[in-house]
């Protein structure tokens, strides 16, 4: 066969086979999605996965009741007017004319109990979740994002760069993490922004060593040489060519670090050095139970004020971790075959 | 680079971190307004001023910053650790009486932790994907998630307030007495649980890596029972990447230790770094930063030993 085009004669070239080609290997128009992005691509694998799904699921419900649980109001302005918890989280409820003692075990009219101060502990439960939530997602988002940008800048440069901003790393590794969180909270006092604060500052540190690693292999690659023969600025270089290449591991770390954030939160609240104790944060509240369980109210144990707000943290972090679990595999099933077995088989 | 050159030159490379981990400390510690004196002032307003900077001299909180730190410094390498102020004892006696309560209630921790994943580790490998793997995996699952203070919780309502075969106090005996051994079961198991599921995770995962490389198809091939295959082949290639992660979880029972022994009411170095915390301690939070700091940094070196030991491949270079 041969086709003519010009004064070119072309031979062992039939544009008609291209057409009606055979398939030399399992490649076929259903495989072969087009121009669909790797995160599409990821999102289809990690819907398939059920475990994740329940996960995400569970997050979702749980920060809408987070949100839901009392009215906000931002400068005088309901910008949110539902309230699914049936009582303020922070009325003690004998105070307020209701027939309530401390210490009610479930009911009806109080699903969860009521804990030492009388107050509704399903409503606190519910609204509880907006501090540890909230932090947990603030201090990822800002950690990822600090760690990306320093980790980026080291593994690119290199050398002197490198070795400088390595070290401050070390000295943050020193620390096993809830110390120097302990205190940081201590120096600023409690609070809310002095938790996030916090934890995003011992937080950083392993999306930066995570993503020098993963720059130091991307950077190898010719088309960041090309990038630079072509004259582009590093900032573009990073951010444009090496970071994107990098960012899959750094967004797994984050999806299984907000679990590790919100246990964090909580055990200072557990330790009394994180809100203030009468909050209805989830580790705060099992702050107080912790003396009575130990001393015991006289009678029955109140086991309530201890099982829910510890059972609605622990919920939460697992359904993060199936999450994380679930976005690990999705991005590693992209890897290709061979990486995929390399890992887990 | 020989072994000995290696752990030298680590060693040396731990000096710098340590330096700087005090330095961030002490100004950390010494931004915070108030000290113990001022409570001490506070609760005793008869204090004329004077006596409070004749006070403060006395246990080197006067003069800037700077000055402070050197003299801590000073005091530090010749051995001085400086003075829990609340009590008036020295720091390193007051470490010391702690010290081998965290110490225990570490490595009971960590014998669990080790007891219940190696051998749980091993079984999943093995039999991927039967209903022992899945039950392994929700525990793993369901140990990294659960918050070490609640599950500390739970064991004393469920084991020590329900079922009593627990004391909820611990008893007041010696350290090696055999009460005191029964008690620490369930702060052990709340501060191995979380580590022991990582480790089962990790073991799993390379032991099943391990079992699809070719000597051991060789190994079977030859006619080796499978138990000496698995236990004496694939198990000490696993290890490797498990003493790492066994490293790194001996940081983890420590900070662990700090939750923990405010639960169970654990006299030991945690509950005395929380109360250094509150009461601003700053000789006592110092030392006890330090302590962890090398704590951390020797399990990472005793790590890449065992790497050296564990697989002789490995070169330092």
């Amino acid at each position: 066969m041969s086709t003519d085009r010009g004064r070119i004669r072309i031979t062992g070239f039939d544009a008609d086979r291209v057409e009606s080609r055979e398939p030399l290997s399992d490649w076929t128009e259903t495989r072969d999605t087009g121009t669909e992005g790797r995160w599409v691509r990821a999102w289809r694998e990690f819907r398939r996965n059920r475990s994740a799904m329940l996960g995400l699921y569970i997050v979702i419900v749980m920060s809408l009741l987070a949100l839901f649980a009392r009215p906000i109001t931002i400068a005088g302005v309901t910008v949110q007017p539902f309230s699914l918890a049936p009582y303020d989280p922070g009325a003690i409820l004998y105070a307020q004319g209701l027939d309530v003692s401390a210490y009610e075990a479930p009911s009806l009219a109080h699903p969860f109990g009521t804990d030492g101060s009388a107050r509704d502990v399903f409503s606190r439960v519910l609204y509880g979740g907006r501090f540890s939530l909230s932090i947990g997602f603030i201090v990822v988002l800002v950690t990822a994002a600090i760690g990306l940008v320093y980790g980026a800048i080291a593994g690119y440069y290199g050398g002197w760069v490198d070795e400088t901003l390595m070290r401050i790393l070390d000295l943050i590794f020193a620390f096993p993490g809830l110390l120097l969180a302990l205190i940081i909270v201590a120096v600023l006092g409690k609070g809310y922004w002095e938790l996030v604060l916090a934890f995003t500052a011992i937080g950083w540190a392993g999306y930066a060593r995570l993503i020098r690693g993963e720059i130091l292999k991307v950077k190898e690659n010719e088309y960041v040489l090309a990038a630079k023969a072509l004259g582009a600025r590093d900032r573009r270089i990073i951010f444009r060519h090496v970071v994107p290449n990098a960012i899959a591991p750094l967004v797994v770390q984050a999806s299984l670090s907000i679990g590790t954030v919100v246990i964090g939160v909580a055990a200072l609240g557990f330790l009394g050095l994180g809100l203030p104790p009468s909050s209805a944060e989830w580790g705060t509240m099992l702050d107080q139970t912790r003396q009575t369980i130990v001393q015991g109210p006289g009678g029955s144990i109140p086991w309530w004020v201890t099982v829910f707000p510890g059972g609605a943290i622990f919920l939460f972090v697992m359904s993060m971790n199936l999450i994380g679990d679930g976005i690990n595999d999705a991005l590693d099933a992209q890897e290709g075959e061979d990486v995929a077995r390399g890992g887990e088989v | 680079m020989s072994l000995r050159r290696f752990i030298a030159v680590r060693v040396a490379a731990t000096v710098p971190i340590l330096f700087g981990v005090s330095v961030l400390t002490f100004a950390l510690v010494h931004l915070t307004p108030g000290d113990p004196i001022d409570q001490m002032v506070a609760l005793n307003p008869q204090i004329s001023a004077a006596e409070e900077a004749a006070i403060r001299a006395r246990y080197g909180l006067d003069g800037p910053v700077w000055q402070q730190y050197l003299t801590w410094m000073g005091n530090v390498l010749q051995g001085d650790l400086g003075t829990v102020i609340s009590v008036d004892q020295p720091v390193l006696p007051y470490i010391m009486a702690r010290l081998p309560e965290t110490i225990a209630l570490g490595l009971f921790g960590w014998a669990i932790a080790l007891l219940i994943a190696i051998p749980a580790g091993i079984y999943a490998a093995v039999n991927k994907d039967t209903l022992g793997d899945d039950l392994s995996r929700v525990f793993a699952l369901s140990g990294i998630s659960l918050p070490n203070f609640w599950l500390g919780l739970m064991l004393i309502l469920v084991f020590a307030l329900w079922l009593d075969l627990w004391p909820v106090l611990a008893p007041d005996k010696p350290l090696l007495s055999a009460d005191m051994l029964w008690y620490l079961v369930l702060p052990g198991v709340t501060i191995g649980t979380a580590s022991s599921a990582t480790l089962m995770r990790v073991m799993r995962s390379s032991m099943a890596e391990e079992l699809n490389k070719e000597y051991v198809t060789a190994a079977r091939a030859k006619g080796l029972p499978e138990r000496t295959v698995v236990l004496k082949h694939v198990l000490r290639n696993s290890l490797i990447s498990v003493t790492t992660i066994a490293a790194f979880l001996t940081a983890s029972i420590f900070a662990g230790a700090v939750v923990v022994e405010q639960v169970f009411a654990w006299p030991g170095l945690g509950r005395a770094f929380v109360g250094a915390i509150v009461g601003r301690e700053v000789d006592l939070i110092m030392a006890i930063t330090l302590f962890t700091g090398v704590t951390i940094i020797l399990a990472n070196l005793l790590a890449d030993i065992m790497y050296a030991v564990l697989d002789p491949r490995i070169r330092y270079d």
